[in-house]
């Protein structure tokens, strides 16, 4: 029952957390110098062209009353139309949402692989030149955020060896056989590997920078774990029993060393996310990032306010769910 | 013919000059049981990670030969000597609470030496660990071998790492101040269980601790240490006669239940610290000549 | 006898000479630039665009880091977009440091309602994506420094307010903290004159770091061409244009990031070289 008593407190101070948010975007939204009502209409529009679009999009009532039509239509899933497409948020929203998805969970499991790969060496070599070298890469590759790892993965595989795409999602010219926009999913369903590759060739880019910065984290962050949990009896009690130092570090430390270093890689798996916005941008890849970046600059209001939303959301569930995780792999917490 | 025999053992900080062992010598026969006694940074427990191949990363050893059934463990190559160890050795340790894998249920952590060093199958692994469960008087062993460890005990777990110790019928056990963390009232019984194990598996037991009364209960013979040096090797009962050392004589002294159980206790007087320690450094100097 | 901490204290870690010589000469750099500039960063020339730098085959003498596709001079730019990212970097950086540390100090050593407030914030703080706050808050606040800076400072006072608010807590639980209570001190001045000192070495290290993350910011705002009047040079506005032209003329992308990227680099490395001094016992 405690159990459930503080999944619920979490689920309330998420829901509060999710209403800050809606009333931070709003308000800053509605501060914005000069109607963006202005830029939608063609030169010579009349007064009564500018009332009446702006009776249309609710721009006319007070802030307040705008804030509790916008909140009750949000709740009920109409997140408004957006200003420059005339098309419904939402359905502006999801269908870019699914190359942000991939594009993110990509980067964790290369992220997730890296980073693993290079704390499991570094606590195998511990004491050698190696680990050394894996410190001081980790500790350079945490220093630089993924923007500029982009620009530099540019320069490196755009320009000087030409081996991935730096542009887009996938190429233009391919015939489109998919029904969802989870193309890199869908891909493998249809058994159509031809556009798989083409899609990895361009996703694996934008992936790999975003990676790097957190592939840091968990190597650094694992490592120490691991390196803390190998000095325990248990270790040693294993040792004793005949094990290799292969089978102690996998079997018996990376369990235990796992834990600690999970909580830790949900927050910063957020941060990913968010990173995804100007790394889409950086990569013309056509996710939510890079539609929102057009937004602000477009002055959409309605589509701005549901891509923060959708991001706010995103997080939140990204949190929780890692504290879930934590819940279900912790021995200790599962029969408490 | 001793099982174990060490041989001028000497241990160093790796890249420098401290050393932490100083040409160890000890025997132990088969099914014998030695006390390796002396005060924290001795060396004692140094020697047991020494055996067992377990000693940190950071300490190298320079010399000597550990020699268990006739065969030179230090000249072996590192896989066949793990092997080796898990094989015929095992370690009781000092703390159970962290010597126990805390993401595992018990009854891996017993049977998983029998089934992937000495390739039992898993349903004789589960009878054997059930056996010794009972044997170290565990009521239900069946719940127990599903429970995780921190749902157990302190001094529980300390039976079910005794237990896990003699699962293979190991020669040699090494333990390393097995009730140091136990509460006063469990450290009796655990002592008591770890003799009782002992006589009836007819392990040599390597017994390593700072307390002279848990010596005089479980040994047979004991090792003295003081800076890595082997002071004194003895018969209990000679031992508690007549000490050789003066070192020796002090640390009794300074152990009340062998005086006088009311009466103050009597720390090691510094004048015989300060000349066992000239002697640690005489032996240093002869062994450079 | 070998006293360790003596010897951690006389070495100076190769990472913190590297990184501060670095800062130093991107500062003279930016105070000097009217006199070291070879160009006038702003002087177009279209009959000299995309001209490559001087070690390679087809350039102009003068530019030495070759012009970008109006003709303006690489390498003057590099250095007048200095001053703009150092800018940002001190005052950015400083006002972030001062409002997010008081409000960590704050919240960690008055706790109650007022931590409660402060700590609802960072939860809601930590849900918007930083770089889409902030490039929302720029075209809310219009292109200039002062957007810039209002910008970051309104986004990332997160992160000394975290990590202070949990300092403040540990340090407000020590003894020495309830014997000034005792003593017959306030509370607000037992903050300043007992917290305060105690959690400096780690606001200092958080300064360092946040420097280089103003420095980023600046740049990708730059980047969507966000942050100042267009024609200003700015490390951002210039990797932006080099992305354009990538395969014309790589070397208007690779200076400016090069710059950049050392940049932050060191900020960072100055960072964490700091934070092993301070605290000796984490190495």
């Amino acid at each position: 029952m405690q159990l459930l008593q503080s999944v619920l407190t979490r689920l309330f101070t998420t829901l509060i957390t999710l209403i800050g948010v809606a009333v931070i975007v709003f308000f800053v939204i509605r501060v914005v110098p000069g109607t963006p009502i202005a830029m939608m209409l063609p030169p010579g529009a009349t007064e009564d062209d500018v009332a009446r679009l702006t009776a249309l999009y609710g721009l006319d009532k007070s802030i307040p009353q705008q804030f509790l039509i916008w909140l009750s239509g949000t709740l009920h899933g109409d997140f408004g139309t957006s200003i420059t497409t005339r098309q419904p948020v939402l359905a502006l929203v999801l269908s870019r949402l699914p190359a942000t998805l991939e594009l993110s969970i990509m980067a964790l499991v290369i992220a997730t692989a890296i980073g693993g790969f290079m704390a499991l060496t570094g606590t195998r070599l511990r004491g050698t030149k190696t680990e050394a070298a894996i410190d001081i890469s980790n500790g350079m590759a945490l220093s630089v955020p993924d923007f500029l790892w982009g620009l530099i993965l540019i320069l490196g595989f755009g320009v000087l060896i030409p081996i991935f795409h730096i542009s887009g999602r996938i190429s233009p010219s391919l015939d489109l056989p998919f029904t969802s926009n989870f193309y890199l999913f869908e891909s493998v369903l249809r058994l159509r590997f031809d556009l798989w590759a083409d899609i990895v060739a361009h996703m694996f880019m934008p992936a790999l920078a975003l990676a790097i910065p957190l592939a840091a984290i968990i190597g650094q962050l694992l490592k120490q774990s691991l390196k803390e949990t190998m000095h325990l009896d248990y270790v040693t009690l294993a040792r004793t029993k005949g094990y290799g130092e292969n089978h102690v570090i996998l079997h018996e430390a990376l369990p235990n060393a796992i834990l600690p270093t999970l909580t830790l890689v949900g927050v910063q798996f957020t941060f990913l996310i968010g990173g995804t916005v100007i790394i889409e941008r950086l990569f013309s890849y056509e996710g939510l990032g890079n539609m929102a970046i057009d937004a602000v600059i477009n002055r959409d209001l309605p589509l701005i306010q549901g891509i923060v939303i959708l991001f706010a959301v995103i997080f939140t569930a990204v949190n929780l769910l890692v504290d879930l995780c934590y819940a279900a792999l912790n021995p200790r917490l599962r029969h408490a | 013919m001793s099982y174990l025999t060490i041989r001028n053992l000497s241990a160093n900080l790796k890249g420098r000059p401290d050393r932490i062992l100083r040409n160890v010598s000890l025997q132990v026969a088969a099914g014998e049981v030695r006390g390796l006694v002396g005060e924290s940074g001795a060396g004692k427990s140094m020697i047991g990670k020494a055996i067992l191949g377990t000693l940190p990363l950071s300490i190298e050893i320079t010399g000597g030969e550990i020699i268990l059934d006739g065969t030179d463990l230090l000249k072996l190559p590192p896989a066949q000597r793990r092997t080796r160890i898990g094989q015929f050795c095992a370690l009781i340790p000092q703390d159970p609470l962290t010597a126990l894998n805390p993401s595992r249920r018990i009854g891996p952590q017993i049977t998983n030496r029998l089934v992937d060093i000495l390739r039992w199958t898993r349903a004789d692994a589960e009878k054997r660990a059930r056996e010794l469960l009972a044997e170290v008087h565990i009521p239900d062993p069946e719940r127990v071998m599903r429970s995780y460890p921190h749902e157990l005990s302190g001094g529980m777990r300390q039976r079910i790492l005794i237990a896990s110790a003699f699962a293979a019928e190991p020669k040699l056990i090494v333990a390393d101040e097995p009730t140091t963390a136990l509460d006063v009232t469990v450290q009796k019984q655990i002592l008591k269980l770890i003799a009782e194990m002992q006589a009836r598996h007819g392990t040599a037991l390597l017994f390593v601790t700072h307390d002279l009364g848990v010596v005089s209960k479980v040994c047979q013979s004991l090792s003295v240490l003081y800076g890595g040096l082997v002071l004194e090797d003895s018969r209990m009962t000679d031992f508690f006669h007549a000490p050789k050392h003066p070192y020796s004589r002090a640390l009794l002294a300074a152990t009340p239940k062998y005086t006088d159980p009311d009466g103050s206790l009597t720390p090691v007087p510094d004048a015989v610290v300060a000349a066992t320690r000239a002697e640690v450094e005489a032996a240093d100097r002869s062994a450079h000549v | 006898m070998l006293d360790g901490r003596s010897q951690i204290k006389r070495k100076l870690p190769p990472r913190l000479i590297l990184s501060a010589g670095w800062l130093i000469l991107l500062g003279a750099a930016a105070m000097l630039a009217p006199w070291i500039a070879p160009k006038d960063p702003l002087a177009q020339d279209l009959f000299l665009g995309q001209l490559p730098p001087a070690w390679v085959q087809g350039h102009e003498p003068g530019y030495l880091l070759g012009t970008d596709s109006l003709g303006r001079d690489v390498l003057s730019r590099i250095l007048y977009g200095t001053r703009l990212a150092l800018t940002v970097a001190l005052l950015a950086g400083s006002i972030t440091c001062i409002i997010g540390a008081t409000l960590g100090l704050l919240a960690g050593f008055l706790r109650g309602w007022v931590d409660i407030m402060i700590s609802r914030a960072i939860d809601i703080w930590m849900a918007f994506p930083p770089v889409l706050f902030s490039i929302l808050l720029i075209a809310v606040l219009g292109p200039g420094l002062t957007s810039i800076i209002i910008a970051i400072v309104v986004i990332d006072w997160t992160r000394f307010a975290r990590v202070i608010r949990a300092e403040a807590m540990t340090q407000g639980a020590m003894d020495y903290v309830a014997s000034a209570q005792v003593a017959g001190r306030t509370r607000l001045s037992t903050m300043f004159t007992e917290i305060l000192p105690n959690v400096l070495p780690t606001i200092t290290v958080l300064l360092t770091l946040e420097m280089g993350i103003a420095i980023i910011v600046e740049a990708i705002l730059s980047f969507v061409n966000l942050s100042i009047s267009t024609d200003d040079p700015t490390w951002g506005g210039m990797i932006a244009e080099g992305r354009t032209s990538i395969h014309q003329a790589w070397w208007v992308l690779v200076f400016p990031l090069i710059t950049l990227f050392l940049t932050v680099l060191s900020f960072s490395q100055l960072g964490e070289g700091l934070k092993d001094r301070f605290d000796p016992v984490l190495r």
